[in-house]
């Protein structure tokens, strides 16, 4: 299997990717409580910068990363068949890679320049 | 012969003793999974809750109703499981915990904190 010969840099993607969400919760968290949104204004007011909406597509970009990984890993321990493996590796790997470019479309639609 | 066909055809989960550590481990592969397939309708809610005040009213509004309000109860605790559950392997990969009696005891404490931030927070989402 070529892609496990990767282990060890998905291994340290999915941690760094873990960190960052952490990380981006946390700052999220902290913002959120001490400016609470009350309406459409305020939310939309949270990613028009473009540094946070760049931090927050860096979110969905990690999030997307690591349940990538996660599901592969899943995927290895109880798919044993490998031709339905692959296929639902396919079929993920198309789902989270159209999911990127969909929240992609999303944020750089918000950001004002 | 007739011993080979005694052998179990498929684990009995109940009647296997799972460490807690194992039950740890086991709830952030779950969680985990069930939060990935949560990501198409976190997108689509985000994208709705960002584009105008109608579909933030609308974002919010969906969250409103009972299979939405179903779903999202067992999603908070896979959030607050995995998130804990991760910070402590995360601790384990840099050696933090790794002795037999402190990863037991941590294990522990996931299990029940996630459980309890899950009720606070689905007791908001319920009253």
């Amino acid at each position: 299997m070529s892609w496990r010969a990767h282990g060890m840099r998905t291994w340290i993607m999915q941690r760094l990717t873990a960190l960052y969400m952490l990380l981006y919760l946390l700052v999220f968290s902290v913002i959120v409580f001490r400016q609470p949104v009350h309406d459409f204004a305020h939310w939309h007011a949270l990613f028009i910068s473009p540094f946070a909406s760049i931090a927050t597509l860096l979110f969905f970009y990690s999030l997307l990363f690591h349940a990538w990984v996660g599901v592969r890993d899943i995927l290895i321990d109880y798919v044993h068949v490998a031709l339905i493996r692959y296929l639902f590796w396919l079929l993920i790997t198309v789902g989270v890679i159209a999911m990127g470019i969909w929240v992609s479309m999303i944020l750089f639609s918000v950001v004002v320049l | 012969m007739k011993s080979k066909q005694k052998r179990p055809k498929f684990l009995n989960l109940f009647a296997i003793h799972l460490p807690v550590t194992g039950l740890t481990s086991f709830a952030h592969r779950v969680s985990g999974a069930l939060l990935f397939l949560a990501i198409p309708a976190l997108v689509y809610s985000f994208g709705l809750s960002v584009r105008n005040a109608d579909g933030y009213d609308a974002a919010l509004s969906n969250l409103d109703s009972l299979p939405v309000k179903l779903v999202s109860t067992l999603l908070v605790w896979s959030i607050a499981h995995h998130i804990l559950a991760g910070i402590r392997f995360l601790l384990m990969d840099i050696d933090v915990g790794e002795h037999i009696a402190i990863a037991k005891a941590s294990a522990w404490v996931v299990n029940v904190a996630g459980l309890l931030i899950a009720f606070i927070l689905i007791s908001k989402i319920w009253l």
